[in-house]
């Protein structure tokens, strides 16, 4: 892998820290009139999620990280590992529970994610930003609560429970936003 | 291209404010016999200081990272008071406070003390930014603000000192210094007045005369304006000793080797000019852009520069 000066240090640049692969934030040069000149990095560390912020002589470098965000389709969960595949190559790769996180509870098979791939391994799987799923639990409604207020919550097909409006029923399906885990509407059929 | 990247990112009003600013130095230096000059921004030799790095032009030289060695060569010709205002280029400095193409307000006044000079500097500061000034001392300052003495401290305990505000390891006396000053002392100077830092340590001497302070430490003949947080300006009573020059030439290069970089050629048409004779005179050179960001109260420098380096 090639290395990255200091100078070369954008936001999205994947360099090792510490034995970890990590995504820089922001990096600010801090120069003193004249003299040693730093730079203050924002990295956001790509297996833990956690955002670290460490300062460099101008001129270091870091190694990069074997890092690539690709498009891969969610094909089937075999119990222990969610595999996915390349669709341009056909290619499969399984994604172990660490790397799916919490995107497990949006995962429909078919759906398009983005993977980050660390040394060709699935390291973080971001499920769309949107997805539809069917409900498969929720207690029946109030007819006539079209205004949406209130709300109950509603099982999904993936396991994933959110809050749905009252006037929506068992066997809909229904519109997520997977960031915010919020209803959006319901899709007609 | 599909987004808005081809818009400047200075408004309209921070266009014109540049140009008034202009205008207002220009009459500065006109009302008090100070010449206009321009001197080339390409040339065959580069700076040599290890913490700054110019630009190079493949088979043509290096971009200049200050006006300062053809100035000093219109000096030692006879000149006389000379100013300018001259983009300069500096390889990497990039960030919220720096562009690597930036514009230097430059002079030079033969016959001026660094205490003439500075009077100068805030006689042109002064009513621009509406601010009275303050001046410090750097050894006093330092320590003020971070309980070490720069000069006498042990290079171990300035270190630990900046790794606790967040430096990396390893940094040598000066590295941790001007680590310190930067993120400690800098943030600390009252940002009402304009704060005038003088006797700085003599390692930091650049092309400045050094002298001994009262306690007998050698300190460099510069001083440097602070105003609201952001450093304006960096002056220097001239060093007049060609030999002295080759000599810290030499220096920054064997530093250059020691920490991995590319040595520069020593100029020598700048040594040639000090061998001649450059006249005792005192030199400054002002961040244009720094100074608009503290008149318009801007964060960033890409407010007060149109087209920031990743945009041009």
């Amino acid at each position: 892998m090639a290395s990255y000066s200091t100078n070369e240090f954008k936001s999205g640049l994947k360099v090792m820290l510490d034995g970890d692969p990590c995504a820089i934030i922001e990096n600010e040069f801090v120069k003193p009139g004249k003299g040693q000149a730093f730079n203050r990095v924002k990295l956001r560390n790509l297996k833990t999620g956690k955002v670290v912020e460490r300062t460099f002589k101008s001129g270091d470098s870091l190694e990069g990280a074997d890092v690539l965000d690709i498009t891969m389709q969610y094909i089937y969960n075999d119990g222990e590992f969610w595999h996915f595949m390349d669709p341009n190559t056909f290619d499969q790769k399984p994604a172990g529970s660490d790397a799916v996180g919490d995107a497990k509870q949006w995962l429909k098979e078919e759906d398009m994610c983005e993977i980050t791939l660390y040394n060709g391994e699935p390291l973080i799987v971001n499920p769309p930003n949107f997805v539809e799923l069917e409900i498969t639990q929720t207690d029946p409604g109030l007819k006539g609560d079209t205004a949406g207020t209130g709300g109950k919550p509603a099982t999904l097909s993936t396991g994933a429970v959110v809050r749905v409006p009252l006037f929506v029923q068992e066997g809909e399906v229904i519109k997520v936003d997977t960031r915010t885990g919020e209803y959006v509407g319901r899709i007609k059929n | 291209m599909s987004d808005a990247s081809w818009l400047p990112t200075a408004a309209h009003d921070a266009l014109k404010a540049r140009a008034d600013l202009l205008r207002s130095v220009r009459a500065f230096f006109d009302g008090r016999g100070v010449m206009e000059v321009s001197t080339p921004l390409l040339a065959a030799h580069g700076v040599s200081d290890e913490h700054i790095d110019a630009i190079e032009v493949p088979g043509h030289g290096w971009l200049q990272t200050s006006p300062e060695y053809h100035m000093k060569r219109l000096l030692a010709a006879g000149s006389g008071p000379i100013y300018q205002i001259a983009r300069a280029f500096r390889h990497g400095e990039a960030g919220a406070r720096h562009n690597p193409e930036f514009t230097l307000l430059e002079w030079y006044r033969p016959g001026f003390d660094l205490e003439a000079l500075v009077d100068e500097c805030l006689a042109l500061l002064g009513p621009l930014c509406g601010a009275g000034a303050e001046r410090r001392r750097f050894r006093e300052l330092f320590a003020a603000v971070t309980g070490l003495d720069p000069l006498t401290a042990p290079a171990a305990d300035l270190a630990a000192r900046a790794e606790r505000a967040g430096a990396p390891t390893g940094l040598s006396g000066p590295q941790a210094v001007d680590y310190l000053m930067a993120v400690d002392v800098e943030p600390a100077l009252d940002p009402a007045v304009l704060t005038v830092v003088t006797d700085f340590p003599g390692w930091a001497a650049a092309l400045a005369q050094t002298t001994e302070d009262g306690d007998g430490a050698r300190v460099a003949r510069r001083f440097e304006i602070y105003h609201r947080g952001l450093e304006l300006a960096n002056g220097y009573q001239e060093l007049l000793d060609a030999d002295e020059q080759a000599r810290r030439f030499e220096r920054d290069n064997e530093k250059r080797r020691a920490a991995g970089k590319r040595t520069m050629t020593p100029d020598p048409y700048l040594l040639a000019a000090l061998a001649a004779g450059l006249p005792p005179c005192s030199g400054v050179a002002l961040g244009l852009e720094r100074l608009q960001m503290v008149l318009s109260g801007a964060e960033r420098i890409d407010r007060v520069w149109p087209f920031p380096v990743e945009r041009a």
